[in-house]
């Protein structure tokens, strides 16, 4: 059956044979958010999923790609200070783990990223996960973290809190991080080898002293993996970033994987590493590279064929606001949200988030639908670019996307891979020629590309390149067009009417993605 | 001497401030500085400053001459 959970791209790490993990337990800590509970009955989880962690995760956008769709979370920088130094960052803009390089996030008081976050989800009703995260590391400033989570736990109870850290202060503060209502934490481990780690960490700031190289990334990697256990066995759940940093740390992520999952990590993201000079970073500088397409794929692949990684991350920019695809900042920067007069209705978020449990029932019939239509598998896959603004259909125009979803496609299903950003090709209505080139290496590995329309120009220049536009499908929900197109492929190729071809690498866009 | 921060360099990140054991930073519009009066240099707290080891901008705790070096009372 087509569960729910199948439907998105939640998935589980499941513990290593021989070690016993209980990730699934509710020991009394982390109360999981009223967000969905008035409206969840009818939404089934995955059947190997207990129900108490499908509550907590499936209107999480950073945890589901399916609810990135109808939820959105906003970020608040209450805590820009750091205690570790990394070769990706550059300390005057945001953490390149989170969010992006070169940007600034605004940084707020406690009091007045409270009042940020309830002036927002007021407006938004979309809105139901607050995050900390950088520029800094949360617990490296933990009274700013806790007093704006404790603030927000009174006033907005429906609204699920999380965190970012570098895991180094996390076993301190695992009590104090289960007296709210956190229930996601997520670590950055780049390396579980202090060889590798002294590569990518210089130094880091430790019981009032500074480590350096193998020293430093030895107690590094100790405190995150003891905290990373200590939230399990509390029964938190966490998610592990990776930045994929080529010839640093590529093969050394299975390991990084195996001794995550071991330790009962619930989600993997393995991320690319941006890296451009005028970042101004260590790795920039130094002309250290990040990943292609592919080669992201080959280690995501590797760890255990994809099954417990998270794709969709598009390492958004950290106080971005909003949904998938816009980014509705600019009405709460601090002078606006001061002069707001906020009144919090739980009852007009309620009423929200119950129109979107009928929209994802709707979506998973359709998908079961399609599926029955498909022919016997003969083990071809093959990659489509999808243009989304939401709700999970194919509902933009190709030059108005700032990405492009990435799915992968066989006569046994969908499964979602990544974004893939771009620039934006129609600005005022002109197709801007010379960004078209930049969309096509974007997306070079894919067949073909749905979009709700398209402009006669670019739509010759992508078949030119290889890469079918459908505009067919336009306004139906994602996984069904990619099925009914990809059934309608096999069915030219079976004629001879095309011939099946093997797509080349893409290229992942560097610089800061502005949009939500 | 003291310990002062070179307001060239400082991001404004606050790593410092909790570390001085004697309080001797303070915020002013998002910038830092330190009280040259408050500070020990760490002499007898710390085996290192502690505004030094924890910013991330080398060269931004620096010493400041004009101060006379500390001696611990
Ligand atoms: S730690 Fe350094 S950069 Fe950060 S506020 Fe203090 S002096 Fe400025
Ligand atoms: S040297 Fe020590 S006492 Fe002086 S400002 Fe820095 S942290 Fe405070």
């Amino acid at each position: 059956m087509a569960s729910m959970f199948e439907n998105s791209s939640i998935l589980r790490l499941k513990p290593l044979g021989g070690i016993k993990v209980e990730v699934a337990r509710q020991s009394g800590c982390g109360t999981s958010g009223g967000a969905g509970k008035s409206s969840c009955g009818s939404s089934d989880g995955p059947a190997d999923m207990p129900p108490e962690i499908w509550e907590k995760v499936k209107n999480h956008p950073c945890y589901s790609e399916e609810a990135h769709h109808h939820f959105a979370r906003m970020h608040v920088a209450v805590a820009p200070a750091c205690n570790i130094q990394c070769n990706y960052c550059n300390r005057k803009y945001d953490c390149s783990n989170e969010s992006r390089p070169g940007v600034v996030s605004q940084k707020l008081t406690p009091d007045q990223a409270v009042k940020k976050v309830l002036a927002v989800a007021s407006e938004i009703p979309q809105m139901t996960v607050l995050g900390i995260a950088g520029p800094g590391d949360a617990l490296a400033s933990p009274q700013k973290t806790f007093d704006t989570f404790r603030q927000l736990q009174e006033k907005a109870p429906d609204i699920k809190l999380c965190l970012s850290t570098n895991g180094l202060m996390l076993p301190d503060y695992v009590d104090e991080i289960c007296k709210y209502n956190i229930d996601h934490v997520t670590i950055t481990i780049n390396m579980t080898d202090p060889e590798v780690g002294a590569k990518i960490y210089p130094w880091i700031f430790y019981n009032h002293k500074r480590f350096y190289g193998r020293e430093a990334a030895q107690i590094l990697t100790e405190r995150q993996l003891l905290g990373l256990e200590m939230l399990t066995a509390r029964g938190v759940l966490t998610k592990i970033n990776s930045v994929l940093i080529p010839g640093v740390n590529d093969q050394h992520l299975i390991e990084v994987n195996k001794a995550v999952k071991a330790r009962g990590a619930f989600l993997h993201n393995i991320m690319p590493l941006i890296s451009e000079a005028e970042h101004g970073t260590v790795y920039g500088l130094a002309g250290q590279r990040g990943p292609s397409a592919h080669e992201l794929k080959e280690v995501q692949d590797a760890c255990m064929g994809g099954a417990n990684l998270m794709r969709h991350c598009r390492q958004c920019r950290a106080d971005a606001v909003g949904l998938l695809g816009e980014d509705r900042s600019d009405e709460f920067t601090l002078d606006k949200v001061e002069q707001m007069d906020v009144v919090y209705d739980l009852g007009k978020r309620r009423a929200y988030q119950q129109k979107v449990e009928a929209q994802r029932e709707a979506q998973v019939a359709a998908k079961k639908a399609a599926l029955l239509a498909q022919g016997v598998d003969d083990g071809m896959k093959v990659l489509v670019a999808v243009a989304t603004k939401g709700n999970g259909k194919v509902n933009e125009h190709f030059g108005h996307a700032h990405e492009f979803q990435i799915y992968e496609v066989s006569a046994t299903g969908t499964a979602f891979i990544g974004h893939r950003r771009v620039d934006h090709y129609c600005q005022g209505g002109w197709g801007e020629d010379d960004v078209l080139p930049s969309i096509v290496t974007a997306i070079n590995d894919c067949h073909a590309v749905l979009i709700a329309k398209i402009g006669a120009c670019p739509r010759d220049e992508l078949k030119e390149a290889g890469i079918e536009p459908v505009e067919k499908y336009a306004h139906e929900f994602i996984e069904n067009a990619a099925l009914g197109w990809f059934a309608d492929y096999r069915e030219r190729v079976a004629k001879g009417e095309i011939v099946h071809q093997v797509r080349g690498d893409a290229a992942i866009r560097q610089g800061a993605y502005l949009a939500a | 001497m003291a310990y002062k921060i070179d307001d060239t360099f400082c991001t404004g990140c606050s790593a410092c401030e909790p570390e001085c054991p004697n309080q001797a930073i303070y915020e002013k519009s998002g910038m830092f500085y330190i009280k040259p009066e408050k500070c020990t240099e760490c002499i007898g707290s710390f085996d290192e400053p502690q505004c030094v080891s924890v910013c991330p901008v080398d060269d931004t705790c620096i010493i400041d001459k004009s101060y006379p070096r500390y001696v611990a009372a």
